[in-house]
């Protein structure tokens, strides 16, 4: 048996098992894909989450299956010790290969790249759903919902610019309109992670963190904190609301009249806001 | 390369020996006295510390305890016995190369097999206390919100088992198998700067006395990453995490220039570039990672010393510093280091392949180049542990496809071995078993790696277990399998004895059905939206975290086996190995078992390559000139 054949029945064996794998992925595993379908930019990563595993289960199944294939075929006889051939490589094959693995890499950066420009409410993207920094390379159109997120030791807060700057504990927001989220941190660095929500951005003392959203389900997602931040750090967790928008008019009507009174002494509403520095010395 | 003609004496200086002489017990003494005599300084000095602090601990007094106690422990090994003599202007105060007995593992040395035997012991008595500290985390998550350890205790063993496992064991190959080994793939008989070697060594033990002795400060919050503004307003503990790490990056730095060099120097002549083992290489591109990256995390280390003890404020924004510069700074170190921790795997999965495939490494040249392509690609990738940080948002698509094009050069790695592996006469031995696994795990490590290189996608599993699983199946899987493979491959040579094959077999299928037992679920952990580091988790991951947890305790069962191996067949059975178990061609299995103190007995003259299976002209790999004698015999 040459080599030729060993290549030829490997490489069926590949495409059979990879066939099947991403036809079980495609119609088990995709529509059960985390995070979700409850905003757009949710949407966008359980999408890409689904093309990854439809590229990179055949290029796993094709190392495992040639590997296994050279594993039972390629056995040593019992008692002597024999030499194989002194194959030293095969130049089209590594070149082959090369090619191969770099144009996948190049199409699989493109994609990304193009998630990323996309403006964050456009039809064709969300522009990835956090960590944009001060400076977003992509803007939504219209007129987003502004909202601050304050990390604290340990729990976060919740100011509405455009409602007055009222702060709140709990964060809701209105179905079908796109969110702006300022993340920011007055003491360690935590992380917003409103995981239905498909939203992550870090929250670093001194620094706005930009995230857009727009939900598209009424409905409780969770918020927790994704970066050590100390002592409580795995207690620091909430629920946030997505409201019908005339809810939405009426609880923060309602945040605004009931925290009237803490309003009025919170610090003006600024993009980050510096505590006093811990003082040490020796 | 004409090192070799320098004459060596027959028979080794012999050292001396007994109790009094310098050595680890009288180090250990001196850490002591040095910490003592620092802490009582740093007291003197800043007694009115509370004046101006909000805190009620001295760190200045604990930084320069750490100090002193350096030198009290590097004075009491003999360590610095050399400079001070030559301060004096006198020759002597040298270390003895070697001495016999076991008495010379407590001391310092300048034997590179010596050194290598000791890293064995120091980073294998580390990893299985960082590996105990894992078992600690999991018993914490069997139950999503009924805590076993309070949250300091809790923030502290994952601190200590992630800084633990990456400061202590990530040396795991290049420590024992790279200082052993090295000097003699290449026809040495020394690295290039002995000395320099032992130092290297004795550091590391300390920074995991130091990283330890956190506990009693009560420990540090951070993390294994250190991250501010947390780290500064951490108790004092956050002191001996820093030093730890200063102690190792220092240990890093000279261990690398020191394999550089030697490397570089002390080939024997005919040991060209293109029959340099493959292992070789893979120690050659790591130090060059590991003499770039550590610096980085130096200066890191010291303004985070500076912000806790002199008021300074860099990386503190309500004075005008930045965290993001720490971020920058540790994670330029940061991700070399994890290809630190992957290229010496790499290195020894391709050494032993075509061992046991009795086949020439296939495709040799696209496996340096692929150690080479990730060397110095691993310093463009650093930011996508800032995916989510805010950074700069719009160098995002760059440090994405710098990161997918990582893959490239480790994939060379894969084709390579299905290369060697491709019309072989495959034998199935230990050491061969922990390679094969090696790729298996890496595999799933890198794909998984790609998910995470993609924003849209690592927006969703930054933080979370599916990192989590990403990086232990490339350091677990990968280092520690290949670490494994080492073992069980080089370890008739290192300590003359054979293992049990049998007890390495059980061994081996345990740790590998355990280990993705313990792994593959926390993929979906993480993406069901559970975060690292945490206490508490949703009630409906409840299954899955058990699941882990009673992997992991059958993982920790398996490491077991191997040490129970390990002493029974180093201690008690002693079986001793031939000189070439596995019939390999490469230099250090020409040497007889065990090996003399000096190596070579001659002049060494490379006539060929190590991988020349199946090539019947090949001349053997080396030849030995006449005997050197020394002048004196």
């Amino acid at each position: 048996m040459d080599s030729r054949t060993d290549i030829t029945r490997a490489v069926i064996v590949w495409v059979v098992l990879a066939i099947v794998a991403d036809l079980l992925i495609g119609f088990l595993l995709a529509p059960h894909m985390p995070p979700g379908h409850f905003s757009n930019t949710a949407s966008d990563q359980t999408e890409i989450n689904n093309i990854l595993a439809l590229i990179l289960t055949p290029i796993g199944l094709g190392v495992v299956t040639f590997f296994v294939y050279a594993l039972v075929s390629f056995r040593q006889p019992a008692g002597a010790i024999e030499d194989g051939p002194p194959l030293r490589g095969d130049r089209r094959l590594q070149l082959g290969w090369v090619g191969v693995t770099t144009t996948v890499v190049i199409v699989l950066a493109i994609v990304g790249t193009i998630e990323l420009l996309q403006a964050p409410n456009s039809q064709a993207g969300s522009g990835a759903g956090g960590g944009q920094g001060a400076s977003a390379i992509s803007h939504p159109s219209g007129n987003p919902l502004q909202v601050q997120v304050i990390a604290q030791q340990w729990q976060f807060t919740y100011r509405y610019p455009q409602y007055g700057g009222v702060e709140t504990f709990s964060l809701a927001l209105p179905v079908g309109r796109t969110v702006e989220f300022h993340v920011t941190s007055i003491d360690a660095i935590h992380s917003f992670w409103a995981y239905q929500l498909g939203v992550k951005a870090d929250a670093v003392p001194g620094a706005d963190n930009v995230a857009f959203t727009t939900p598209e389900h009424m409905g409780l997602f969770e918020v927790r904190c994704a970066e050590l931040c100390g002592l409580w750090h795995g207690y620091m967790y909430s629920r946030g609301h997505v409201l019908s928008s005339a809810g939405f008019s009426k609880w923060i009507a309602h945040a605004q009249i009931a925290n009237a009174p803490a309003t009025h002494y919170l610090p003006k509403y600024a993009h980050v806001y510096y505590p006093l520095p811990l003082q040490r010395g020796g | 390369m004409s090192h070799t003609e320098t004459p060596a004496p027959a028979t080794p200086a012999a050292g001396r020996s007994g109790i009094l002489t310098f050595n680890l017990l009288w180090g250990l003494v001196g850490l002591v006295v040095g910490y003592a005599i620092g802490l009582w300084i740093g007291h003197r000095m800043g007694s009115r510390f509370d004046w101006v602090a909000e805190t009620d601990y001295n760190d200045v007094a604990i930084l320069i305890g750490y100090a002193l106690g350096t030198l009290g422990y590097l004075f009491g090994l003999g360590i610095l016995n050399h400079p001070i003599a030559r301060m004096f202007g006198r020759s002597g105060g040298d270390i003895a190369k070697s001495s016999t007995g076991w008495s010379r593992y407590a001391r310092a040395s300048t034997d590179h097999k010596v050194i290598g035997n000791q890293y064995l012991i120091g980073i294998g008595i580390f990893f299985f206390i960082g590996g105990l500290n894992a078992m600690l985390i999991r018993t914490e998550l069997l139950h999503p919100n009924s805590p076993t350890f309070s949250p300091g205790q809790y923030l502290t063993i994952v601190g200590l088992h992630g800084a633990m496992m990456i400061m202590m064991v990530s040396s795991i190959i290049l420590g024992p198998f790279g200082h052993f080994f090295v000097p003699l793939m290449i026809g040495s008989r020394r690295m290039a700067f002995p000395r320099l070697e032992a130092l290297s060594f004795w550091l590391l033990p300390l920074a995991g006395v130091v990283l330890m002795s956190t506990i009693a400060y009560g420990g540090f919050p951070t993390g294994w990453t250190g991250y501010p503004t947390l780290g500064s307003q951490a108790d004092s503990g956050m002191d001996g995490y820093l030093v730890a790490f200063a102690l190792v990056g220092i240990g890093m730095i000279l261990n690398a220039l020191n394999m550089l060099v030697t490397v570089f120097n002390h080939r024997a002549p005919g040991m060209t570039w293109a029959r340099l083992p493959i292992f070789v290489w893979s120690m050659l591109t790591t130090s060059v990672l590991m003499l770039l990256g550590p610096p980085m995390l130096l200066a890191a280390v010291v303004m985070e010393m500076l912000d806790r003890t002199s008021g300074t404020a860099f990386f503190s924004s309500s004075s005008g510093g930045s965290p993001f510069l720490w971020e920058n700074l540790f994670w330029f170190f940061g991700h070399p280091e994890v290809y630190i921790l992957a290229l010496p795997g790499f290195g020894i999965v391709l050494e032993i392949l075509p061992v046991f495939a009795r086949k020439p490494l296939w495709g040799q040249r696209l496996a340096i180049a692929g150690m080479l392509g990730v060397t110095l690609l691993s310093f463009m990738v650093w930011q996508h542990h800032l995916f989510v940080s805010g950074i700069n948002s719009s160098l995002r698509p760059f440090y994405m496809f710098t990161t997918e094009l990582i893959s490239v050069p480790t994939g060379f790695i894969f084709l390579c071995g299905i290369g060697t592996l491709w019309r072989a006469k495959i034998r199935y031995t230990v050491p061969m078993l922990f390679a094969l696994a090696f790729f298996f795990n890496f595999l799933i490590g890198g794909l998984s790696g790609v998910y995470l290189s993609d924003v849209p996608s690592d927006v969703s599993l930054h933080g979370s277990f599916f990192v989590m699983a990403h990086f232990h199946y490339t350091i677990m899987g990968g280092l520690v399998f290949a670490f494994f493979a080492g073992i069980y491959y080089w370890l008739p040579k290192m300590a003359g004895v054979e293992l049990n094959e049998r007890l390495g077999k059980i061994h081996f299928w345990t740790t590998f059905v355990f280990f993705n037992s313990t792994f593959l679920p926390l993929f979906a952990v993480g993406m069901l939206g559970m975060p690292r580091r945490v206490a508490t988790y949703a009630p409906h991951l409840q299954f899955l975290n058990d699941w882990v947890s009673i992997s992991a305790f059958l993982l920790g069962a398996s490491m077991l086996v191997f040490l129970a191996n390990f002493v029974w067949s180093l201690l008690v059975a002693r079986i001793p190995a031939a000189a070439n178990p596995w019939m390999a061609r490469s230099l250090e299995w020409q040497l007889p078992t065990p090996v003399p103190v000096w190596d070579f007995d001659g002049p060494v003259r490379i006539l060929a390559g190590p991988y020349e299976y199946g090539n019947p002209a090949a001349p053997p790999v080396m030849e030995l000139g006449p005997p050197i004698v020394a002048a004196g015999d």
